[in-house]
């Protein structure tokens, strides 16, 4: 039973003002949003950094339902099973944080992704955005491509993240996006 | 006589309005769905449809408070499918302290050819 107070433990130490883990859906995404949504309503937070927060949870949950599930939109719902999210708070702001499994194949093409926005300023994430917008469809699993690019605009700073290695097929993707009171 | 679309907003979904009988056209609330295409496609058919038999004006209203990246996608088609009505302007409402959706309605007027007003409401 130890582990419940280290869990709480952790849970203080790192001022995490919501955790869920298990298994992500549309639903779960929703239910996720609504209560984080009465969490910062209640602290009285401004709407400015309550929307960004919104915004970066949304991609940020709708990236592990798309990128975790084993199948298109068109079988039904998407289901992505053993990730994990969480919302941090401190004085200066909060952190959107994410886990999910992820193929080892697929880990370069992510690493060269992600640091590749970190190193592009607002005028270019911009543009990037509007050349994407103009010429990508869909994804089969409903997605259009923008998710990180959205993220790093909204959060103003540079995506922190790094890979675990899981089992012999899959390393474990974490994910911290920062927003900060003050925007850059 | 063209049918009525509306669509009641739900929390990932906008209300959506479009009614040519009584010149209204308002797309509003929240745009989160897991599938944004499957959602977009009635309305896009319905703005194809009436671009060969349209008022002589046309103003639709965006009011939306959040939309996530892959509804953004399909607006960008909306407003796309717009660009056929002759006499559209869109009317692209943000709240004054939300920077970002401003922002958006002026990235969304540079992707597409047809007139934007940005208004605070």
């Amino acid at each position: 039973m130890n582990f419940i107070y280290d869990l709480h433990r952790t849970v203080m130490s790192q001022n995490l003002i919501l955790v869920y883990g298990g298994d992500f859906t549309q639903e779960t995404t929703k239910s996720i949003l609504a209560l984080a949504e009465h969490n910062l309503d209640s602290s009285g937070e401004n709407s400015a950094i309550k929307r960004r927060v919104f915004n970066i949870m949304v991609e940020a949950l709708q990236n592990i339902v798309k990128h975790g599930s084993d199948q298109g939109t068109l079988a039904g719902p998407l289901v992505s099973k053993g990730a994990i999210f969480m919302i941090s708070k401190n004085d200066s702001g909060y952190c959107v944080l994410t886990g999910n499994p992820i193929p080892k194949g697929d880990v370069a093409r992510l690493t060269g992704n992600l640091n590749d926005l970190n190193s592009k300023d607002k005028e270019s994430l911009k543009e990037m955005r509007k050349e994407t917008m103009k010429n990508t469809q869909i994804s089969e699993k409903g997605g259009a491509g923008l998710g990180f690019v959205d993220m790093k605009r909204k959060s103003g700073k540079k995506l922190e993240f790094a890979f675990s290695d899981k089992d012999a097929e899959y390393d474990f993707f974490c994910l911290k996006v920062n927003v900060s009171r003050e925007k850059d | 006589m063209m049918e009525i679309l509306n669509l009641k907003g739900t929390d990932d979904t906008p209300a959506v309005l479009l009614d040519k009988q009584n010149g209204i056209f308002e797309i509003s609330g929240r745009s989160l769905p897991e599938n944004a295409a499957e959602f977009y496609k009635p309305v896009i058919e319905w703005i194809n449809a009436y671009a060969s038999d349209s008022n002589s004006s046309t103003e639709l209203a965006i009011k939306l408070e959040y939309f996530n990246t892959a509804s953004s996608k399909l607006i960008l088609d909306v407003l796309s499918a717009l660009e056929e009505v002759k006499g559209i302007k869109v009317l692209w409402y943000f709240h004054d302290d939300d920077e970002d959706m401003e922002e958006a309605g002026q990235e969304f007027s540079e992707l597409v050819r047809i007139p934007f007003e940005l208004k605070v409401y």
